[in-house]
């Protein structure tokens, strides 16, 4: 018995989510006396072995041509053989987009129960019980997977990246593939340099900003800080900042150290997807904004005058 | 060309969350129920502009859930779905769900498959890929925009950190967000067409339940706001370099 985790890559490196994963699968393995063993599809420019740093003990990898294309589908099948091969008890995912095509695939062709978001380790006393958010981050759910094999995906930020001295050993894997029936046609990057569910400070702006020429208050933080930048959902609606930057019920949910949320009213739709970060930040002009309910820091004033000052103490902060 | 619309009933987004039963069931009264707004806004949304352009004949809804989902199916109805089907089990287990959706799936000979990208409430992001796995179709999640040429979908789909144009043949399941369609109100023409359209309640097939909620709990409360003077932005820096050390 083992439990795999399965890491995936941008552009040759693996992603950050993906350690995160590492880390919580061989803490579930450790707990349940079991090796650690994860799964990286294609080539990475990372030293492979130095994930035994994280806890685990094999890395299985395979190079295919046929898998240069990311296709969840055929990747759920090339987890499901090995799964299969290494006896998984636990199979860990990160929540992030490949995750939720992969995951409940890999449920039905394993016959495995999924709880998806999970946000700590599962509890293995009796039963096997995982939490995860629920209602949009204003709940959190139990929930008991009640077949042999099991699927988590792990939310990204929300499990610590911790390290060990070991070295883990590095094993091609030869997997049956079927063809993926999906033609890509193309591929766009359309994210900053840093991935906005990923990101541990995230700068996020309403439409308390009146206006995108306005947006440098954002960016211009964001860039001291290397973070990113988010926007309610109104703000991408009237086009100020493209759809990806949305955040909350109906956008993205994340969960960075910082949320610093400016001109932004704080509804609840909009609490949705911001409420897991772990410390929140609330610039408003007005003092009744519902959003300072939820703030850690706030100040009450108008955002064009705060931020150039916020951003330059930044800035000689950083120098120092 | 026939269009299935998952569609599911979740509290109202500003419904206050609270439980009963020992902090095991979501405690439902006083709260308002509506229709996902992923299944709402974009899926079904989209399946009407493609009967409108001509390329979908049918478009028939299908819900699992008891009777109290008759209002949000109706509203869905009003919307534009011609027919709806409702299967008569309470269930939170999202292979149990999609197995039911794909037995209606693959009887009713579908081409196209549409969910939301998740439910609001348990936020599975479940459902839509089981659905495929179980009809062998091809799945494209998190899709932003598609469109149908003979029996040839071409689809956008967020990817982590970007977008991806994908061409795969009918049948498929697709789960939708936002960029498909924009929301729609029902007039009072659909709300009327709505009463009469049909609805039909079914028993579920069998099907094996693989997870099982056990309890709930609220997240602790915030100790508070801790408010910074106007005048001194910096202090707000020092706070949060000094005492929250996320900077
Ligand atoms: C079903 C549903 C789903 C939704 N999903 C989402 C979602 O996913 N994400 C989302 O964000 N919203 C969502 N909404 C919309 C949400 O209800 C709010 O309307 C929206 O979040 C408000 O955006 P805002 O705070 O930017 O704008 P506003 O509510 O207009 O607030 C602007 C704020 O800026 C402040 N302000 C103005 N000028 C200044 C200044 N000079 N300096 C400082 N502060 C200033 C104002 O005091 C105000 O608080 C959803 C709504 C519904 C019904
Ligand atoms: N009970 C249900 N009946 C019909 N469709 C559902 C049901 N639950 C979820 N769905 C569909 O599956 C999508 C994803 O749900 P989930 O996997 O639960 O997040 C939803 O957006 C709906 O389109």
């Amino acid at each position: 018995m083992s439990v795999l985790i399965f890491l995936d890559q941008a552009e040759g490196y693996i992603r950050k989510s993906s350690f995160e994963a590492a880390c919580y699968g061989s803490k579930i393995a450790a707990q349940l006396g079991v090796p650690a063993e994860t799964l990286v599809i294609g080539t990475v420019s990372d030293d492979l072995s130095s994930l035994g740093q994280y806890g685990i003990n094999t890395v299985h990898t395979i190079y295919e041509n046929s898998l240069t294309q990311t296709d969840g589908q055929v990747y759920t099948q090339v987890i499901a053989e090995l799964a299969k091969n290494i006896n998984a008890t636990v199979v860990v995912l990160s929540n992030n987009m490949l995750g939720k095509t992969i995951a409940p695939n890999l449920s039905v062709l394993l016959k495995a129960g999924l709880v998806s978001g999970a946000i700590d380790l599962p509890e293995t006393n009796n039963g096997f019980v995982v939490k995860k958010n629920v209602f949009g981050g204003k709940a959190f759910a139990h929930v008991g997977i009640t077949t042999p094999l099991k699927i988590i995906t792990l939310n990204p930020n929300s499990f610590p990246i911790t390290k060990m001295d070991a070295t883990a050993i590095v094993k091609p894997f030869v997997a049956t593939i079927t063809p993926s029936k999906v033609k890509v046609v193309s591929t766009k990057k359309v994210e900053g340099e840093v991935s906005l569910s990923e990101a541990e400070i995230v700068i996020s702006g309403g439409r308390g900003l009146k206006g995108p020429e306005n947006w440098g208050l954002v960016t211009d933080l964001a860039k001291v800080l290397g973070a990113a930048t988010a926007c309610s959902r109104p703000v991408s609606d009237i086009n100020w900042r493209p759809h990806h930057e949305h955040v909350g019920q109906t956008g993205l949910a994340i969960a960075p150290n910082l949320y610093f949320a400016i001109g932004i009213s704080g509804a609840i739709q909009h609490l949705a997807g911001v409420n897991r970060s772990k410390t929140i930040v609330v610039i408003n002009k007005d003092p009744e904004a519902p959003f300072f309910k939820s703030a850690d820091y706030g100040i009450v004033g108008d955002a064009f005058e705060i931020m150039p000052k916020i951003t330059e103490a930044v800035k000689k902060l950083k120098n120092k | 060309m026939k269009i299935l619309v998952c569609i599911s009933k979740t509290p109202d987004t500003t419904a206050k969350v609270t439980f009963t039963a020992n902090n095991t069931k979501f405690a439902e009264e006083g709260v308002q129920w509506i229709i996902n707004p992923y299944d709402e806004w974009y899926a079904l949304v989209r399946a009407i502009e493609l009967k409108e352009s001509g390329i979908v004949s049918a478009i028939h809804l299908i819900t699992v859930g008891i009777a109290d989902c008759d209002p949000i199916i109706r509203k869905a109805l009003a919307l534009g779905g011609d027919e709806a089907i409702r299967i008569n089990v309470n269930s939170q287990d999202s292979f149990y769900i999609a197995s039911q959706i794909a037995a209606v799936a693959k009887e009713g000979n579908y081409d196209l498959v549409l969910t939301g990208k998740e439910t609001i409430d348990y936020n599975g992001s479940a459902i839509g890929g089981m659905v495929a796995a179980l009809l062998e179709w091809p799945f494209i999640s998190h899709a932003t925009q598609l469109v149908l040429e003979n029996s040839q979908a071409t689809l956008v789909k967020e990817i982590e950190g970007g977008e991806q144009t994908d061409q795969v043949q009918l049948p498929i399941v697709v789960s939708c967000q936002k960029g498909m369609a924009e929301q729609r109100i029902p007039n009072m023409k659909g709300i009327m067409g709505a009463r009469t359209k049909p609805l039909t309640v079914r028993e579920p097939v069998a099907a094996d339940s693989f997870t099982s909620f056990v309890h709930f709990d609220l997240p602790a409360v915030k100790a508070g706001v801790k408010l910074v003077s106007a005048d001194h932005p910096e202090e707000l820096v020092r706070l949060l370099h000094e005492e929250a050390k996320v900077i």
